[in-house]
């Protein structure tokens, strides 16, 4: 795609998700896609972690272990030591990103279903953890949370407190769009510098990576340190949505379903996890009327689908743009 | 002349197998060093204990007199000595241009955070690194495939990428294990004097191949391995002359290895 192309292609993006989707809702009165859709923003920032650890060759099933904790770490602080979301909205992405390279050091020497493996118990691990710990409240959980503060520069208010707000919803709509909109400009600019290159030579071959002067143990710490990073401020701003965490606000449910959200968009690309959440969660909601076969329904689709496009759904716009980048081994 | 490289009763055992036995010997500078033996000699585990690839039982390697063995292979490769594999590696699914683009990873001078955020070293460090990649691949021969993927390459110019991708880490010491295998006879007598080349741009080779035509014709000097012990150490003629050679060929036809 040529440059203007591409500038076209954000500008309308962009315009589509702070202009056009509240517009839409205004009219339309439906005030519960606001609710969502932010979800959708929320999990496809999750979702987009997954896919940098994908993307240095690492089937990441352990999402939802940050997700929680970037929840609760924002919630304790909040709460029990009244700092402002706005801090514990950072503070929540690098206690995850921190606590990620304690984990990642030794479990990502691992590979392929070993790996995967590992993660997945991860998440089992993070909800018997906040079950356990004296600091989380166990199952009770940590509930009414207060709703962001307002942030003030010299007098000046930047972000109005949310608790004086007539209708919660669109701020955080707002919050959560922007968050994502800054998670993959922060991803598209990786994978497209010279860093995309090198979590790709890891991605294809780690021997000759380190061969070539790689350190692999270092850049593979890094990209984790970066998905959980991603997966704590996603669980932090749902905990402040939802004024509430519990030990099951994350389940392996979600993990699995972070992961599935990579594979259906596309491993390739960038952008895939967004589509593939935005999909996979509408599948999810349009199959609800068919009751108890939901699951059945939506698993086959799924499957089907995998099989299909085996690169993901946006192989089908960009096969011939992007075949390069989307050659996995 | 000097002494680059020392290889000092290097020893490594796998269970119980000696895969390589108290084996030493001298690498000089801007030499062909070949190391020949019959399969399972322990040549590439040799290479891999040089590249610190493998952890040694015993025995050491020295570059320039500092040890290199037993660091990790990415601080080994930083010092200058750098292996290629016996299998065709690359990375497969990258054009073969990017290939050696990434493989120029030892001279970067921006940091990662660099990298990310554009900043004017890494935009200098990316200019260098493509003209560079495209000087090697002209000079190896493939300049005109630099936009194909790598993984549908066939196995002649993925030995030459292969190689590419060793020099582009600017190494003193690069080792090849079997540069020529899967070659047809134009395509090894080509990548001969690929080699040489290589040698003449100021490396240090050390290399691992089957096709004694190929390695008499190429080396200044040869170690032979046989069951992990160095049986004999000369200049090719002496090799070929050697009868403890000779003996450990017995059984293989006596043309391959050019008697
Ligand atoms: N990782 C390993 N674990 C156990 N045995 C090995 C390993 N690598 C090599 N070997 C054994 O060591 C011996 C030497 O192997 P190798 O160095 O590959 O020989 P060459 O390259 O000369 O054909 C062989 O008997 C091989 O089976
Ligand atoms: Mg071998």
């Amino acid at each position: 795609m040529t440059r203007t192309i591409k500038i076209v292609w954000v500008v309308v993006f962009l315009a589509v998700l702070l202009v056009g989707i509240p517009a839409f809702i205004t009219i339309s009165e439906r005030w519960d896609l606001y609710y969502t859709l932010t979800s959708v923003a929320l999990l496809s920032i999750a979702s987009g972690g997954v896919w940098l650890t994908f993307y240095i060759g690492r089937i990441n099933i352990g999402q939802g272990a940050y997700a929680l904790m970037g929840g609760y770490v924002s919630a304790i602080l909040v709460v029990k030591y009244d700092v402002s979301f706005w801090l514990t909205l950072p503070l929540a992405g690098l206690f995850c990103g921190a606590a990620s390279v304690l984990i990642g050091l030794p479990i990502l020497r691992l590979r392929g279903v070993y790996f995967a493996m590992i993660t997945l118990v991860l998440t089992e691990v993070a909800r018997l953890l906040m079950l356990a710990l004296p600091i989380t409240n166990g199952a009770k959980g940590i509930t009414s949370i207060p709703l962001p503060e307002a942030v003030k520069i010299f007098g000046l208010t930047l972000i109005p407190d949310f608790a004086t707000l007539s209708n919660v919803k669109p701020a955080f709509y707002y919050l959560s769009v922007v968050l994502m909109i800054l998670s993959f400009a922060a991803l598209y600019r990786l994978v497209n510098s010279r860093l995309g290159k090198l979590c790709r030579s890891l991605q294809q071959n780690e021997e000759l990576a380190s061969s070539i002067g790689v350190n692999i143990a270092y850049l593979r710490v890094i990209a984790y340190v970066i998905s959980s990073f991603l997966g704590g401020i996603g669980g932090a701003t749902f905990a402040a949505i939802s004024q509430s965490v519990y030990p099951s606000s994350f389940t392996i449910a979600d993990s699995i379903n972070f992961m599935l959200n990579c594979f259906l968009g596309g491993l390739g690309y960038v952008f895939g996890p967004m589509l593939g959440t935005l999909v996979l969660y509408f599948g999810w909601d349009l199959l609800f009327q068919t009751g108890e076969f939901q699951l059945l329904i939506f698993s086959t689709v799924l499957i089907a689908l995998i099989l299909i496009l085996p690169n993901g759904l946006l192989s089908v716009r960009f096969n011939k743009v992007s075949r390069e980048s989307a050659g996995r081994e | 002349m000097s002494e680059l490289l020392q290889v000092i009763g290097l020893t490594k055992r796998f269970g119980g197998l000696t895969a390589v036995n108290d084996v030493t010997f001298s690498v000089q500078e801007l030499e062909i060093l070949s190391v020949i033996g019959p399969n399972g000699a322990g040549k590439s585990t040799l290479f891999k204990l040089i590249a610190s690839f493998l952890r040694t039982s015993s025995g050491e390697v020295r570059f320039r007199g500092e040890r290199i063995s037993n660091l990790a292979p990415h601080i080994t490769a930083r010092k200058g000595v750098v292996r290629t594999f016996q299998e065709t590696t690359i990375f497969k699914g990258m054009t073969v241009r990017d290939n050696v683009v990434i493989a120029h990873h030892l001279r970067s001078k921006a940091s990662l955070f660099g990298y990310f955020i554009g900043s004017p070293v890494a935009m200098r460090d990316e200019q260098e690194f493509g003209r560079s990649a495209d000087q090697i691949l002209e000079f190896l021969g493939i300049g005109e495939i630099k936009n194909e993927i790598a993984s549908n390459l066939p196995q002649g110019h993925l030995r030459a990428l292969g190689i590419a991708i060793g020099l582009s880490t600017d190494p003193t010491v690069l080792l090849l294990d079997e540069p020529f295998a899967g070659m047809n006879h134009d395509e090894t007598r080509h990548a001969v004097e690929m080699v040489r080349s290589v040698r003449d741009r100021g490396v240090t080779l050390l290399l691992v191949e089957h096709d004694m035509s190929a390695v008499m014709n190429i080396s200044d000097r040869i170690v032979v391995l046989n069951f992990g012990e160095k049986i004999a150490e000369g200049t090719p003629a002496e090799i070929q002359r050697n009868e403890k050679v000779i003996e450990a060929y017995l059984g293989i036809e006596d043309e391959s290895i050019g008697l």
